[in-house]
C-alpha cells in the first residue's frame, strides 16, 4: 500500500482552490438581499438629522396615506411592546427607535414597511419629526467637561458621561521602576474612528409564520447563535422557535457582530404583519449608525535604561464610545484586549488605566478586523517603540531586538496577565530586515537626504492574542467563548461538516474540509461544509476576533478524531483483530505487523451502516465542543519604506515586507490572501480612511465620497514571507491570522513617514497621514493632532 | 410593484406613469414596463431576477453594481432603467457559458482574486471590458482600469494577477 498524499487529497498545507468561488464568479452567491420570499414587504429607516435633540413630536399620518405603505413604527409603538430599548453586547442599553431624544446623527427614529423599498422611502419622507436641539458632544474632552450635557439621561444613576473605568497591572511596581529610569519617553496620539465598511451593508429578512409561530430571520450576521440567544431574550420568543440563517456574507470585519435596530424592527414588523419583511441598509445607514472601530486617545510613558532595556510602561486610554456602549467584547475586559500591548516585549512591569466616554456619535467600538481593541494596542505600542528609540538615540531595529522576548522565554506571563506561549521573534525580525535590505536602506536614505529627498523606513513587530476564549476568562453576555463542529460521515465515505463559526469571505467551506482531510484521509472534495443556520449548526460563538481557526478549527480536529476512534473499532471488526492491534495511517487502518491487512476510512464508513459488530451503535458521526486552553499568539514583522514629497506632503510606499508567523498554515493561498487584505486595510487606515464629526455632530464620512477607501491604483504591492512556529496547544498547531496585518500594518507605514521627518522635531502626526497633515507638520516642525472636530472642507 | 414587470410582447399596454423599456440583457431581448425612477440595478436584480449584480454604496463609488452597457462598464446603481432603453446590457450572468468559465472568471478563482465575492461581479465585468479593448495590458493598465471598483477583503494584488492571468490566457489560446 502506498500512503495517501495529503496535498493531493486537499489536506493540510494544500493551496486548494476555493469551493466558494464556483458560485461567486458566476454571480450565483446567495447574500441576504438575494433572498426573495413570497409576500415579502420592504422596510426603510428614518434617521435623525441631528446629533443631540429632544423629540417633541412625530407625525406619521401622511406616511400611512401612501398607497403601498403597510406599517409605520415609532419608538412609542416599540415601547408599548417593551422593545424601544435593547441590550448591547457590553451590558449597556441602546435605543431601537428613539422615544425621548436622539443621541447621534443617523439614529433610528421610525421605520416604514411597504410593498417595495421605493414606497417605503416615500413613507419615510412623509413623516414629520419635530426636534428641540440640544448641545452636541463630539469628543471625550467635551464629554467630561463639568458643564457637559448628560447624554444618557435615560439611565438611572448615570450622573456624568462616563461609561466605564478599568485598570490592570501593578501601579506600585510601575512607580518604582520609573524611579530607576535613566530615560522616560512619552507618546500621545489619537487612533481615529474608522468604519469596517464591508462592501455589503447590513440587512435582514424577518419571516414570522403566524401558523407555526416560528420566526426565521435571514440576516448578515457573523454570529448567528448569539443573535438567536439575543432574540430569545429581547423579544421573549422561545429559542426553539427562532431560526437564524446567515447566508453568504459580503464581508464583515466586525461590523456584522452586534444586534442593530434594523434587525429588531424588521422582526417586530414581521410579527405584526404576519409577512416576511426585508430590511437592506443603504451605505449611509451603514457608515453613520453601525459599529465603528477605534476612536481612542492614548498616552503613555516608558521607563528606559540607557542601554535600551525597557523597565516599565504606564499607559492611559480614553475611548469615545458614542451614544451607547455597544462594543462586542468579553465581559471582563471593558476596553477589549488593549492590555495585550507590549506582549512581545519584556517590559518588566506596567500599569494601564482606561475610561470610556459617551458622546453624541454613532455607537460601537466593535472589533474592526481585530481581537477586541488589539489594533489600537499594537499601533500605540509600535509608535511608542519608535519614539523611545529616537529618545535613546538607538537604531529602531536594534531597540526592538534587545527587548523582544527570546525564544527560550516561552511561556511568558505579561505584566497584564496574558500567557504568551510561542514564537521566534528574533528570527522574524531578522528575516524582515534582510528582505527589505535594512542596512543598505539606511545608507541610501542618508545619501538621499543630502540631495533633499526624504526617505523613511518603519518597522512594526507585534504578537497579538487571537482566538478567544478560553471559557474561564472569555464570555460575551455570559455565554462562554467556545466553538463547535459536527461531522457526519455517510455510508460511501463522503461527509457533511457543520460548524458554529460563520465565514464572511475567509473561505471556511474550503479550509474546514482540509482539516477533515488531514485528520481522516477523506479527500477535502468529499466534505460539504455548512455554517450559519442555527437549526442545523451546533452552537458556536461565530467568526470575529480571528477565532475561527483557533477555536472552531480545533473543534473540527477534535470531532474528526472522535470519528476516527469509532472507525478504529469498525476496522478491528472488519480486520478480525483486537482494537489495540489497529494502527492508523492517513485514510487507512491496518493490523500492526501486517500492514497489507487494512481497511480504508471509506470501508469503515460503509461498515458503520451495513456491517457493524453486534451491540455497536450504527452510524459514523459525532460532535465536538472545543474550549481552547489559551489564546493563540501569532507574530508579525512588517517593514515599510516610503518617500515623502516635502513640497506636497504626499508619501509613496516604496516597498513593503511582511513576515508572518501564524503557526501551521492550513491553506497557504488563503492565508496569504488574508494577509494581503489586512495590509490593504492597514494602508487605508494610515493614509486616508477615517470618520470624524464637525462641531455640530455631523458625521464627515457617511458615504464613499467622503469616506475614502484605497483602490487598486494607490494600494502598494506587498512582499510576503513566513516563519512557522506551531501553536503548542492547538490540535494542528495553527494560529489566527486574519487580523495580524490590519493590526500590525498601520504602524509600519506611519513609522516610516515619521522616520522620513526625523530631523524636523515632528514626533507625531495622527492618522490618517493625509498630505495636508504631513505638509503642515513639515512647515511648522510641529505635531499635528487629528482630534475632532476637524476641518471638514 | 414598481420594480419592472417583464412583458411577453411589445403590444402590452403600459400603466399610467410607467415607461416601456426595450433592452438586450445577456443577449436576450427584454421588454419591461418600469417606473421612471427605477434604477437599472433594481430592474436587473428584482425585475429580471439577475441577482449577481450587487449594490454596495448608492453613490457610484464602489463599483459592486458595475455592468456593461454596450460593452462599457457603467455603475447600474446610479443609472435609471429607462436610460438603458435600446441598449445592450451584460451582467455577470452573461460571462462565460454554463459549461465553460470566461477566462476572467477562471483567473479570479485561480489567483484567489476574491474572498467574500460581493465586489467580484463588478470587478470581473470591468476587467472584461478592459481586455476587450486592451488584450495585452500592463499591471498599471489593470490597476487604473479597476480604480473605480472597491474591494475590502482581498486587497487588489491577487485581483490584478487574476486579470493579467486572463489576458495571458486569451492571448495564448
Amino acid at each position: 500500500m502506498t500512503a495517501l498524499d495529503e496535498i493531493k487529497i486537499g489536506g493540510l498545507g494544500a493551496s486548494r482552490r476555493r469551493v466558494e468561488d464556483a458560485r461567486f464568479v458566476r454571480g450565483r452567491g446567495n447574500y441576504t438581499d438575494d433572498i426573495v420570499l413570497p409576500g415579502m414587504l420592504h422596510m426603510e429607516i428614518l434617521r435623525s438629522p441631528l446629533a443631540h435633540a429632544r423629540i417633541t413630536s412625530i407625525d406619521t399620518s401622511r406616511a400611512w396615506e401612501i398607497p403601498g405603505v403597510r406599517l409605520v413604527l415609532t419608538g412609542e409603538m416599540m415601547a408599548q411592546r417593551n422593545l424601544a430599548w435593547m441590550p448591547t453586547l457590553s451590558y449597556d442599553t441602546q435605543a431601537v427607535l428613539a422615544t425621548d431624544k436622539v443621541r447621534f446623527q443617523g439614529q433610528e427614529v421610525c421605520v416604514v414597511v411597504a410593498d417595495d423599498p421605493y414606497i417605503a422611502k416615500d413613507g419615510c419622507d412623509a413623516i414629520v419629526v419635530e426636534y428641540e436641539p440640544l448641545t452636541p458632544v463630539v469628543n471625550p474632552l467635551q464629554s467630561r467637561a463639568a458643564d457637559a450635557p448628560l447624554i444618557r439621561d435615560d439611565k438611572e444613576g448615570q450622573v456624568d458621561n462616563t461609561c466605564y473605568r478599568w485598570e490592570v497591572g501593578d501601579r506600585a511596581a510601575t512607580e518604582r521602576a520609573f524611579a530607576q529610569a535613566d530615560v522616560v519617553s512619552r507618546m500621545q496620539l489619537h487612533y481615529p474612528r474608522s468604519h469596517p465598511s464591508p462592501i455589503e451593508c447590513c440587512g435582514s429578512i424577518a419571516d414570522f409564520d403566524p401558523a407555526t409561530q416560528k420566526l426565521t430571520v435571514y440576516m448578515t450576521t457573523q454570529a448567528p447563535h448569539i443573535i438567536r440567544a439575543a432574540v430569545a431574550l429581547v423579544a421573549e420568543l422561545p429559542e426553539h422557535m427562532i431560526r437564524i440563517v446567515s447566508p453568504d456574507i459580503g464581508g464583515g470585519f466586525g461590523n456584522k457582530v452586534p444586534v442593530y435596530p434594523g434587525y429588531v424592527a424588521s422582526i417586530l414588523a414581521s410579527i405584526l404583519l404576519g409577512r416576511p419583511v426585508k430590511w437592506i441598509e443603504d451605505r449611509t445607514g451603514n457608515l453613520a449608525s453601525t459599529g465603528f472601530g477605534r476612536d481612542m486617545y492614548l498616552a503613555a510613558e516608558m521607563a528606559l535604561r540607557s542601554d535600551g532595556r525597557i523597565l516599565a510602561v504606564r499607559m492611559h486610554a480614553d475611548t469615545d464610545q458614542g451614544a451607547f456602549f455597544a462594543d462586542a467584547q468579553p465581559t471582563k475586559f471593558k476596553i477589549g484586549l488593549l492590555h495585550s500591548a507590549f506582549a512581545c516585549y519584556d517590559i518588566g512591569t506596567g500599569h494601564i488605566t482606561a475610561q470610556g466616554h459617551y458622546t453624541n456619535k454613532a455607537p460601537g467600538g466593535v472589533a474592526y478586523r481585530c481581537s477586541f481593541r488589539v489594533t489600537e494596542a499594537m499601533f500605540f505600542q509600535e509608535r511608542m517603540m519608535q519614539a523611545a528609540a529616537v529618545d535613546l538615540g538607538m537604531d529602531q531595529a536594534e531597540f526592538r531586538r534587545i527587548n523582544l522576548l527570546r525564544d527560550d522565554a516561552f511561556p511568558a506571563r505579561t505584566p497584564f496577565g496574558f500567557l504568551v506561549d510561542s514564537g521566534q521573534y528574533g528570527k522574524c525580525l531578522r528575516l524582515g530586515l534582510d528582505a527589505i535590505g535594512y542596512e543598505q536602506f539606511l545608507v541610501d536614505q542618508a545619501e538621499a537626504r543630502t540631495r533633499g529627498r526624504r526617505l523613511g523606513i518603519g518597522i512594526s513587530t507585534m504578537t497579538e492574542p487571537l482566538g478567544a476564549g478560553n471559557s474561564r476568562e472569555y464570555d460575551i453576555l455570559g455565554i462562554k467563548m467556545f466553538d463547535s463542529a459536527e461531522l457526519r460521515v455517510h455510508m460511501t465515505g463522503k461527509a457533511i461538516l457543520r460548524v458554529g463559526a460563520k465565514s464572511q469571505g475567509q473561505g471556511h467551506e474550503t479550509t474546514w474540509g482540509q482539516i477533515v482531510a488531514h485528520e481522516l484521509g477523506i479527500p477535502a472534495a468529499d466534505v460539504i461544509v455548512e455554517e450559519g443556520d442555527t437549526d442545523t449548526a451546533p452552537f458556536g460563538m461565530g467568526t470575529y476576533a480571528s477565532r475561527s481557526t483557533p477555536v472552531a478549527g480545533a473543534a473540527i480536529s477534535m470531532v474528526a478524531r472522535k470519528v476516527r476512534a469509532k472507525a478504529r473499532k469498525l476496522a478491528a471488526h472488519l480486520l478480525e483483530c483486537s482494537e489495540e492491534d489497529v494502527e492508523w495511517e492517513l485514510g487507512r487502518l491496518y493490523v500492526r505487523g501486517a500492514p497489507h491487512r487494512g481497511a480504508t476510512i471509506q470501508e469503515c464508513a460503509m461498515a458503520a451502516y451495513s456491517n457493524m459488530p453486534d451491540g455497536m451503535e450504527p452510524g459514523l458521526e459525532n460532535v465536538a465542543y472545543y474550549d481552547p486552553p489559551n489564546l493563540t499568539w501569532p507574530f508579525a514583522c512588517y517593514i515599510a519604506t516610503v518617500e515623502v514629497d516635502p513640497e506636497t506632503g504626499v508619501w509613496d510606499v516604496l516597498r513593503f515586507v511582511a513576515v508572518d508567523d501564524c503557526g501551521v498554515r492550513i491553506n497557504p493561498m488563503v492565508v496569504e490572501g488574508q494577509i494581503m487584505g489586512g495590509l490593504t486595510e492597514a494602508y487605508a487606515m494610515s493614509s486616508m480612511q477615517f470618520q470624524t464629526y464637525d462641531a455640530e455632530g455631523n458625521m464627515v464620512g457617511s458615504n464613499y465620497m467622503d469616506y475614502l477607501l484605497p483602490t487598486a491604483w494607490e494600494t502598494p504591492g506587498f512582499e510576503l514571507h513566513e516563519v512557522v512556529t506551531p501553536c503548542p496547544h492547538h490540535p494542528i498547531g495553527a494560529k489566527g491570522v486574519g487580523e495580524c496585518a490590519a493590526v500590525g500594518g498601520p504602524a509600519a507605514f506611519v513609522n516610516a513617514v515619521h522616520d522620513a521627518l526625523s530631523d524636523t522635531g515632528v514626533r507625531n502626526i495622527d492618522m490618517p497621514l493625509l498630505p495636508d497633515r504631513v505638509w503642515q507638520a513639515l512647515q511648522d516642525g510641529r505635531d499635528v493632532s487629528g482630534m475632532p472636530p476637524v476641518r471638514s472642507d | 410593484m414598481s420594480y419592472g414587470r417583464a412583458g411577453t410582447s411589445e403590444v402590452r399596454e403600459t400603466r399610467t406613469g410607467e415607461r416601456r423599456v426595450t433592452l438586450t440583457v445577456n443577449g436576450e431581448r427584454r421588454v419591461v414596463e418600469v417606473e421612471p425612477r427605477l434604477l437599472l440595478a433594481h430592474l436587473l436584480r428584482e425585475g429580471l431576477s439577475l441577482r449577481g449584480t450587487h449594490l454596495g454604496c448608492d453613490t457610484t463609488n464602489c463599483g459592486a453594481c458595475t455592468v456593461l452597457l454596450d460593452g462599457e462598464p457603467v455603475k447600474s446603481c446610479t443609472m435609471l432603467a429607462v436610460q438603458a432603453d435600446g441598449h445592450e446590457v451584460t451582467t455577470v450572468e452573461g460571462l462565460g457559458t454554463p459549461g465553460e468559465l470566461d477566462p476572467v472568471q477562471e483567473g479570479f478563482s485561480r489567483e484567489h482574486g476574491l474572498q467574500c465575492g460581493f465586489c467580484t461581479a463588478g470587478m470581473m465585468l470591468t476587467a472584461r471590458a478592459l481586455l476587450d479593448r486592451v488584450p495585452d495590458p500592463s499591471e498599471e493598465d489593470v490597476r487604473w482600469a479597476l480604480s473605480g471598483n472597491l474591494c475590502r477583503c482581498t486587497g487588489y494584488q491577487n485581483i490584478v494577477k487574476a486579470v493579467l492571468w486572463a489576458a495571458d490566457q486569451e492571448r495564448t489560446s
